[in-house]
C-alpha cells in the first residue's frame, strides 16, 4: 500500500518519490495549500476506497500518518 | 497617469491557433492559403451532425505553470496563457514593471464547458462533490480566463472577462481602447480564447449551424461563396497588448499599429439572426470614432462565418457604407473556422500580420458570390504586394451584438 500511494502522491504532486518518507510532513513535501489538500483526499478516496473525513484532516500531518489512516479505515 | 484622449498603440501580439503558434507559422499560413480545419471521426460517434472542426494544438505546460496552478485552467485558459507569454515578450512587459504598475486585463471569452460537464460526471457517478477536484470551480466559470492569467502574471489593474459571444473578443479590445484613452489605464493585456473540446459546441452542432461537407474539410469554411451551408468552429486564443503612446514611448515598447476607433452597437432583434441595421451602425461608428474616411480603409477583415444569412447580411451592411468605392474585404475564417469568442482578437493580429507584410490572403474556398455577396471586393487570390495601412475588422455575435475596429499601421 506505501509503496503504491508514494507513486500516486509523486506523480500526482509532482514531487521526487524519495522525498515522500514516514516523517516529512505533507503540506510541506508536496506544497500542498488548502486547494490541493482537497485534491490529495479525493486522491487517496479513489485509489484506496478511504474517505478522509474533514475533522480528521488536522490530525494528518505526515506520510505516516497518512498510512495509518488509510490502514485503519480500509475495508 | 494622462489625461484625455491619449493614442491607443498595440505593442504586443501573440496568438495560439490552428494556423500556427508563433506569429511567423501564422503569417506562413495566411500567405500559403493553409486550412487549419479537419474531420474528427470522434465527433460522429457522439452524435454530431458535423464533425468538422478546426485543429488546435494542445500545449504543454508542465514546466512552465506548477501544478498547483494548471488544475485550475481549463484549455482556453491554457491556449490564453501560451498567446499571452509570446506577447508580453514582444512588447516588453516583465514581471518587474508589472508589479510595479497597474496592468489591466480584459479578455473575451464565453463558455468553459468541459469543466462543467466532468464535474457533472463526477456528481452523478460518485455522489461526491469533493471528488470533482480543486481545479473544477475555477476551470468551469466564465471568467476563467482573466482569473488564471490574472494570478500568473500578477496583473493589478482592471481584470474582467467580456462575454459577448463572437465579438467577444473585439469587444475587449474596443473597450480596453476606450480606458486608455480616457486615461484610466496605461496598459491592459487584451485578447480572445475559445474552448475546442466538443462538449463546448455540441449544442450549437444541434442546430445545424455546422458546415456537412465533411468529404473536403479544407473547403468547408467558404464564407460569402454562394455555395456555403455554415460555420466550422475553431478555437484558440489571441492576445493583443494595447497601451497609450505615452507609455510606449516611456518603457521603450515597439509600437507595431495604433487602434484608431472602436464601433458596437446591438441588434435589437432576433437571438440568432443578424440583420443589416446593427452592423451598418457598428461600422459606421467605428469610422466616425477613428476619424478617418472609409475611402482611406486598405482591406475589411470581415465576421463573415460561411453561414447563410450571416454572411448575406453582413455583404449589405458593408456594401451600404462603402458602395462602389469598396476595398478588398475577405474572411480569415475560410482559413481558421469561426474562432468565435477569440475570433476578434485572432482577425486582428490575422489582418496586422497581412498588412506588416503587403499581402491579403485569399478568401479561402471563395468561388463565386451571391446576389448579395458579389457586390463585395472578395478576392479568390491572394494580393500580393498590396500595401495597405488601414483596416477595419467586424465582429457580430449572438443575440445581436456587434463589434468594429479600426486599427492603423505605425511606421516609425
Amino acid at each position: 500500500m506505501i509503496k503504491k500511494m508514494v507513486s500516486i502522491l509523486a506523480s500526482e504532486f509532482e514531487v521526487e518519490e524519495d522525498v515522500i518518507t514516514p516523517e516529512a510532513n505533507i503540506k510541506e513535501t508536496m506544497h500542498l495549500d488548502s486547494l490541493s489538500l482537497v485534491d490529495m483526499v479525493g486522491l487517496v478516496e479513489e485509489e484506496f476506497g478511504v474517505e478522509i473525513k474533514t475533522a480528521d484532516l488536522p490530525t494528518i500531518k505526515t506520510f505516516a500518518d497518512l498510512y495509518d489512516y488509510v490502514y485503519k479505515n480500509q475495508k | 497617469m494622462e489625461k484625455n484622449e491619449r493614442r491607443v498603440v498595440i505593442t504586443g501580439m501573440g496568438i495560439w491557433s490552428c494556423l500556427g503558434t508563433t506569429l511567423d507559422e501564422v503569417k506562413d499560413s495566411l500567405y500559403n492559403g493553409y486550412s487549419g480545419i479537419i474531420f474528427a471521426p470522434e465527433r460522429k460517434e457522439m452524435g454530431f451532425e458535423s464533425g468538422l472542426t478546426a485543429y488546435v494544438k494542445q500545449p504543454e505546460l508542465k514546466g512552465l505553470v506548477d501544478r498547483a496552478h494548471r488544475v485550475f485552467m481549463p484549455e482556453e485558459a491554457q491556449y490564453a496563457y501560451m498567446a499571452t507569454v509570446d506577447a508580453m515578450k514582444m512588447a516588453k512587459l516583465d514581471a518587474e514593471y508589472m508589479e510595479k504598475h497597474d496592468v489591466g486585463l480584459l479578455y473575451g471569452n464565453d463558455s468553459s464547458a468541459d469543466a462543467v460537464v466532468k464535474s457533472v460526471d463526477t456528481m452523478r457517478n460518485k455522489k461526491s462533490t469533493h471528488l470533482v477536484g480543486s481545479g473544477a470551480i475555477f476551470q468551469s466559470m466564465n471568467s476563467t480566463v482573466t482569473m488564471n492569467l490574472g494570478c500568473l502574471f500578477k496583473l493589478r489593474g482592471i481584470n474582467m472577462t467580456i462575454s459577448a459571444a463572437c465579438a467577444s473578443g473585439s469587444h475587449a479590445i474596443g473597450l480596453g481602447s476606450l480606458l486608455i484613452k480616457w486615461g484610466l489605464q496605461d496598459c491592459i493585456v487584451c485578447g480572445g480564447a475559445q474552448e475546442v473540446n466538443p462538449f463546448s459546441i455540441g449544442s450549437f452542432d444541434g442546430i445545424g449551424a455546422f458546415s456537412k461537407r465533411e468529404n473536403e474539410p479544407a473547403k468547408a469554411s467558404r464564407p460569402f461563396d454562394a455555395q456555403r451551408d455554415g460555420l466550422v468552429p475553431g478555437g484558440g486564443a489571441a492576445t493583443v497588448i494595447i497601451e497609450s503612446y505615452e507609455s510606449a514611448m516611456r518603457r521603450g515598447a515597439p509600437i507595431i499599429a495604433e487602434v484608431m476607433g472602436y464601433g458596437f452597437s446591438a441588434n435589437g432583434d432576433h437571438i440568432s439572426s443578424p440583420n443589416v441595421d446593427g452592423p451598418r451602425k457598428s461600422l459606421l461608428m467605428a469610422l466616425d470614432q477613428s476619424g478617418v474616411s472609409k475611402d482611406m480603409i486598405g482591406y475589411i477583415n470581415a465576421h463573415a462565418t460561411s453561414t447563410h444569412v450571416g454572411d448575406t447580411n453582413e455583404a449589405k451592411a458593408i456594401y451600404s457604407v462603402f458602395g462602389n468605392n469598396m476595398p478588398p474585404v475577405t474572411s480569415t475564417k475560410g482559413q481558421t473556422g469561426h474562432e468565435m469568442w477569440m475570433a476578434g482578437a485572432s482577425e486582428v493580429i490575422y489582418s496586422i500580420l497581412m498588412m506588416k507584410n503587403n499581402f491579403i490572403a485569399a478568401n479561402l474556398n471563395y468561388e463565386y458570390g451571391d446576389e448579395d455577396t458579389g457586390k463585395l471586393n472578395i478576392p479568390s487570390y491572394r494580393l500580393d504586394n498590396h500595401p495597405f495601412d488601414l483596416f477595419l475588422s467586424n465582429s457580430f455575435g449572438f443575440g445581436g451584438t456587434n463589434s468594429t475596429l479600426v486599427i492603423k499601421d505605425w511606421k516609425e
